[in-house]
């Protein structure tokens, strides 16, 4: 029998301030590089929104021979399209071409509507138009193959106007906030509301943590990221979740101990499958960051963040917070029942009929 | 447990494993021996699985009815029809001094001022029997009439507007062969928008513009001298306007107008126009392009740029068309196309049911000109708000290096599960094969469609799976290690992690369905359906398949001594 976490044991509370005071580290240099980005004139965004939340258009296309960069940028510059982003995919032939709508346009509301509109028209076009500069385009049915005389073929476009763009990131928005709703009340229900705001908070701590990243590197913001940050509080809630669960079992059966010691030791006796369950995502995660190309970039990118951070909140931020507000609830004279200093006798925490959790908090 | 209630159990999982199988591999109708090769099972999946067209390869369109822009015309054509029909009247109490005219930011009237405002409800009741105000509430004051559109009537004209334009597309779209085109509302349907996806379409831009394509076609009278003089034409809109003493009135409209056989005449192509003419019309038209039955394009000297197109009228059309033709012997009649007059012809005789739109078309303008006038003419313009198109060979790849993800994420976990859970480990894999073959033969059962994001549900799927197994045999070694025999140990174990698995599964679905409902029909949606179909099956192959695995193994095995776990 293989088991590298027998007997383990480290006190995972006694160093919550450290953790927290990182995770905090981090967000404060998430916000700074956000809102520095947004009031710096002239600077980038506080986010690298993609086509899909800001507008603008993706082409993907196949060359026979594929030109540099620069020849692909300054045959568009040419044909009029200002400010091309050139990117190559896992394939050596295929680039990607994408044309963010210009900032003078998103800025005002109502009659730009049309011009938003006639970006999402022409994008295909214009590109199009662009690219015939390296000869013909295989159209239709056709391909490289069966038209010897083409020498490209545009093989996807993604063109979403500013207002679809907004529609989009307001409703994954809104999704994901009626979800935690949902998580919260079934937690509460199951739990007690102590842990339900504990796994909730660790989630918008994880969510919060990703964004960090992505406004300080700059990694673009797409409709992939929303399905990697569903992940992502998919897999939080659920560390949560065996954690607690382990909690609500060991309370009864450890009548005389604190539910600091109670909760230190369920991290530990879980911490084997935390480690093997997220190292085995990771590890799959690590594979498509890797060989997943430009494509799943953002997604993968997020994923990798998130997933590591979940299973790191569960124990750093979820675990301490709903500790810390059961002790608040059991004697609000008690300023910081959690200080290893204050060992008290047995104070019940909450006379709550439902909860087998909430017992006295020492240390 | 006893020996039978294993073998009932490992009935029902044999059960549903084959009519999981039979759903992935099998074709939906009776199997032939074709069915049992490589080919055959290759072909069946192909066709059971329901690929999104991000997978498979197509065209994704979301496009708005410009709505306000069909109310303030709806506002506006009602206003001038009111006006109109008062000043048709010869009572001299009917005089109109002022009308104005409201459509904008959700409100839409119109009001009438009269000289004389002791009579407003015969005036009122004159103007109703030619202009249908039925939703509109009418209010008075003073000598002035107000016709407003209230919200709850805008919703109702709104909603009836995208069906009605869903109606057009559709029939366009079919007319031009674009096979299993899905169509629907996005967003609450007073938005305007409709989404329109097209399965293989990969460059939609003669689709797009065949949708957007406007075909208002009306015939009117031309305000002129009867034939054999010349049609009256107006170098300019101010000469025009000129000869109406300064001011166009409601019941006339000055349109453009080109000479198609000048145009000939001088040899110029259609794209070089001769200068424009304006002639002024009467209004409203006589017929519309809701009267037509039919439209084709024909071309008499089989010349590529000389194409016509003719139309048939249905028989309320053609009555009215016969009828005023009948008493217009000589004078000239104008084909109305979007504003533009396209060809002004003098009336040689009683018409019935058909006429032509002559210019020189190419004959794709043609066909597609006539494929808008047999669908009728779309209710407001339509505008792109997101355009998606993926290439054959890009969804081949997605699909190619989504599989490949997944699979190689499987491997990767089977390769360590068996390494570090030895002989527990196979009961995983067992578990873990199965929850992708199920959730795979219900999405073929609910016949919902994969999608790039569906793939990665599929993913968080099976990543719930392992963790359940991670569960339950990390809670066996622990009981195990607390001095518990085997089967109590695997007891134990079992129930214990089950509490678990309930409490992170129903969480995940429950913020799933809602994903799944507020997602609205995005990528989001796709994700949700697959991430609830592997969570429901995981709890079926994680605990009743992998617990029935054990239940073999102490049965076959009573004095077994260590578990390979």
């Amino acid at each position: 029998m293989l088991n590298p976490f027998d007997n383990f044991h480290f006190d995972w509370l006694r160093r919550r301030r450290i953790f927290i005071g990182i995770s905090i580290a981090i967000m404060i240099a998430g916000l700074v590089s956000a809102v520095g980005r947004e009031l710096t004139p002239g600077g980038t965004d506080s986010f690298n929104m993609g086509v899909d939340f800001q507008g603008g258009t993706i082409v993907t296309a196949k060359f026979r021979s594929r030109p540099s960069d620069d020849d692909i940028r300054s045959a568009l510059n040419e044909a009029g399209v200002g400010d091309p982003v050139i990117q190559s995919t896992n394939k050596p032939d295929e680039v990607l071409i994408k044309i963010p709508l210009l900032e003078s346009e998103t800025a005002s509301e109502g009659t730009s509507e049309q011009d938003h509109t006639l970006q999402v028209q022409a994008g295909r076009e214009e590109v199009k138009s662009a690219l015939d500069k390296f000869g013909k385009a295989a159209e239709g049915d056709a391909t490289l193959e069966s038209a010897p005389d083409t020498a490209y073929k545009i093989i996807g476009t993604d063109s979403v106007g500013a207002v679809a763009g907004s529609q989009l990131r307001n409703q994954a928005v809104i999704a994901t906030l009626l979800g935690l709703v949902g998580i919260l009340v079934f937690i509460a229900f199951r739990y007690d509301w102590t842990y339900a705001a504990g796994a909730v908070i660790a989630v918008f701590h994880d969510v919060i943590m990703v964004l960090s990243f992505f406004s300080i590197f700059q990694w673009e913001v797409n409709l992939t990221v929303i399905a990697a940050i569903l992940t992502i509080v998919g897999f939080s809630v659920n560390d949560s979740i065996v954690i607690f669960d382990r909690v609500r079992e060991n309370v009864p059966m450890r009548r005389h101990d604190s539910l600091f010691d109670i909760t230190n030791d369920s991290i530990n006796q879980t911490l084997s499958r935390t480690v093997i369950t997220a190292g085995l995502v990771i590890l799959s995660v690590l594979a498509l960051v890797i060989f997943g190309g430009e494509v799943l970039r953002s997604f993968s990118l997020a994923l990798l963040v998130g997933l590591t951070l979940g299973c790191y909140s569960t124990i750093a931020i979820a675990s301490p917070i709903a500790i810390w507000w059961q002790s608040k609830l059991g004697d609000s004279k008690i300023k910081d029942v959690l200080a290893p200093s204050t060992t008290k006798g047995e104070k019940l925490a909450s006379s709550s009929r439902r909860s087998v959790t909430r017992r006295p908090v020492t240390r | 447990m006893n020996r039978t209630g294993l073998w009932i159990r490992t009935g029902v999982i044999l059960a549903i494993t084959l009519v999981g199988v039979y759903m992935v591999f099998g074709p939906r109708r009776m199997p032939t021996s074709a069915d049992f090769t490589w080919e055959g099972i290759k072909t069946n999946l192909a066709e059971n699985i329901n690929l999104g067209l991000d997978l498979k390869g197509g065209s994704h369109l979301v496009m708005r009815v410009k709505l306000d822009d069909y109310l303030k015309t709806m506002t506006e054509n009602n206003a001038q029809a009111a006006v109109s029909a008062i000043q048709d009247s010869t009572d001299p109490k009917f005089q109109v001094t002022n009308n104005t005219t409201v459509a904008e930011n959700g409100n839409y009237s119109f009001n009438v001022t009269l000289a004389d405002g002791t009579d407003l409800s015969a005036v009122a009741e004159a103007v109703k029997k030619k202009v249908d105000l039925q939703t509109w509430n009418e209010s008075t004051s003073g000598s002035t009439i107000s016709w407003t559109l209230g919200a709850a009537a805008q919703n109702v004209l709104k909603v009836d507007a995208v069906s009605q334009a869903k109606k057009i597309i559709e029939s366009r779209i079919n007319t031009y062969g674009v096979k299993e085109p899905t169509l629907q509302n996005q967003g609450s349907p007073t938005s305007g928008q409709i989404l329109l996806q097209m399965p293989g379409v990969d460059d939609p831009e003669r689709v797009k513009a065949l949708i957007g394509a406007e075909s208002n076609l009306a015939l009117m009278k031309i305000v002129s001298a009867a034939n054999p003089a010349p049609v009256t034409t107006y170098p300019s809109i101010d000469a025009a306007k000129a000869s109406l003493g300064g001011t166009v009135p409601a019941n006339r409209k000055i349109l453009p107008y080109t000479d198609r056989d000048e145009q000939a005449a001088a040899g110029q192509t259609p794209d070089q126009k001769p200068p424009t003419k304006y002639v002024v019309v009467e209004y409203p038209a006589v017929v519309d392009g809701s009267e037509l039955r039919n439209a084709e394009a024909v071309s008499r000297t089989g010349a590529q740029g000389d194409y016509q197109i003719t139309f048939q009228f249905k028989p309320s059309g053609a009555q009215k068309f016969g009828d005023w033709t009948g008493k217009n012997i000589n004078n000239y009649m104008a084909v109305v196309l979007n504003d533009e007059v396209k060809s002004a012809a003098f009336i040689k005789s009683q018409i019935f049911d058909s006429g032509e739109i002559s210019g020189k078309f190419t004959k794709t303008t043609a066909e597609d000109l006539a494929l808008t006038l047999k669908s009728g003419a779309l209710p407001a313009k339509i505008v792109y708000q997101e355009e998606r198109t993926v290439g054959p060979s890009l969804g081949a790849d997605s699909i190619r290096s989504g599989v490949e993800a997944s699979l190689g994420g499987l491997g990767l976990v089977i390769v360590f599960m068996l390494f570090y859970y030895r002989g527990s480990g196979v009961n995983a894999v067992v578990a873990l094969v199965l929850n992708m073959l199920l959730t795979v033969a219900a999405l073929v059962l609910i016949r919902s469609t994969l999608t790039l994001p569906g793939i990665a549900g599929l993913i968080l799927g099976i990543g719930m799976a392992v963790d359940s197994n991670v569960l339950i045999f990390e809670r066996i070694r622990e009981e195990l290690k607390a001095g518990f025999d085997i089967p109590t140990s695997i007891d134990l174990g079992f129930d214990r992690a089950f509490v678990t698995i309930i409490d992170t599964h129903i969480t995940t679905i429950i913020s799933s369905v809602i994903l799944y409902m507020a997602g609205g029909a995005g990528p989001i949606r796709g994700f949700a359906v697959t991430l609830i179909l592997g969570l429901l099956i995981n709890l079926f192959t994680a605990v009743f398949v992998s617990r029935t695995i054990f239940n073999w193994e102490l049965s076959l095995r009573p004095k077994m001594n260590r578990l390979s776990i």
